[in-house]
């Protein structure tokens, strides 16, 4: 069943607060999960001050300024710093996204981080994301042709190119599905919003000539249909996409294939 | 712990090859409901406040009969795919299967139960 509570060994308890930076005039407050899977304890949530005066407008910032002047135990992904890369996703203020490109002027009172919800834990803010790789390889995103290859190049019209708009652009950082609670309840069967946005995008590339066998492999109420329409998965993209449209219109073909 | 690949336990049994066809029956029955129930509730609401006699009557009527055996027989199927549906988002294992069978036997038991009901008071 469905569980409601945490285990014992996952219960959130009062961490360390940190000393406030000396001489700071303008001081915000950061409350961070922390977790060590060496330590043996429960998660914590600690407490950090930053100087704004010497610190960059986005959550990454205060945070590698936090684990290089205070705290250099704290563990997070983070590569590209401008949201190309989806490393440093993570839970903001209640809001799965990317620190690198969320302003910390967005946020009203202390800046709250925890890991992307639902994952397993790495380490501090790292979920495992194991599952959901495998997930996008099964879903075989790549370009999947029967036809000899062509001398040049696969050809494609303006159009059809423009279909991808909106799809080739995700970063696979996994916001979405860990905002899904569908993708909570099941996401051992249920591909979760970021596959089946891959999936889309490859069904509908007018180069692809395996529409058929991918649509077969999404036919299952477990890997397609627990998508309930809930729209996190939207509202939460920290690159402004639209995964439930995808899927919408993957269950669309599907039905038109049948009636 | 078994020692599954990734990719494997990503992609489990394979797909069921199901799943469109109980997707596309709720949104039919849900629209037809949509249709007929508030036609159902504005013809049996007529016959409330009345005594046991003028309420059989109503629902004698060959149209109200029939509108009373399509809200049974949709509505009780309507919501057996639709209770499907939640305890497999909630529950797993033989307690899925379990409730799911539960589930199906009363919604159709009570298909069978009302459409006899109605036929004992319309025939």
């Amino acid at each position: 069943m469905v569980q409601f509570t945490l285990p014992k060994n996952s219960k959130i308890t009062t961490g360390k607060t940190w000393p406030k930076p000396e001489g700071a005039k303008t001081l915000r407050k950061f409350q961070i999960y922390r977790w060590n899977p060496d330590d043996g304890q429960n998660p914590r949530v600690d407490t950090y001050f930053v100087d704004m005066d010497r610190c960059g407008p986005m959550v990454l910032d205060a945070l590698i300024k936090i684990k290089n002047e205070i705290d250099p135990t704290l563990t997070f992904r983070r590569s590209c710093r401008e949201g190309i890369c989806g490393s440093c996703a993570m839970n903001i203020d209640g809001i799965n996204t990317l620190a690198c490109i969320y302003g910390m002027d967005e946020i009203k009172g202390d800046v709250k981080i925890y890991p992307l919800p639902h994952m397993p834990v790495v380490k501090d803010l790292i979920p495992d994301l194991t599952h959901f790789y495998a997930q996008h390889a099964s879903i075989m995103p790549w370009l999947e042709t029967k036809t000899n290859r062509p001398a040049k190049e696969w050809r494609q019209s303006i159009e059809d190119r423009e279909k991808l708009d909106g799809l080739y652009e995700c970063v696979m950082c996994a916001s979405c599905s860990t905002s899904c609670p569908s993708y909570w309840w099941n996401g051992d069967k249920y591909l979760g919003p970021a596959a089946l946005l891959h999936a889309y995008r490859w069904i509908i590339d007018s180069r692809d000539e395996a529409t058929g066998e991918r649509l077969d492999d999404l036919e299952d109420p477990f890997k397609l249909y627990r998508c309930h329409t809930i729209m996190n998965c939207t509202k939460t993209c920290p690159k402004g996409l639209n995964p439930a449209k995808a899927i919408a219109e993957i269950k669309k073909l599907m039905v038109e294939r049948t009636v | 712990m078994r020692y599954l690949t990734d990719r494997k336990r990503a992609e489990g049994k394979g797909a069921a090859g199901t799943g469109t066809e109980h997707a596309w029956y709720m949104k039919v029955s849900g629209v037809g409901l949509a249709l007929i129930i508030p036609v159902f509730l504005v013809a049996f609401g007529r016959a409330l406040g009345g005594d046991r006699a003028e309420v059989i009557l109503a629902l004698s009527h060959p149209a109200m009969a029939i509108l009373t055996g399509l809200v049974i027989f949709f509505g009780l199927r309507h919501f057996a795919s639709g209770a499907q549906t939640m305890i497999e988002d909630y529950s797993h294992g033989t307690t899925r299967r379990a409730l799911i069978i539960a589930v199906l036997v009363l919604s159709y038991g009570l298909i069978a139960t009302g459409l006899f009901a109605l036929a004992k008071i319309a025939l």
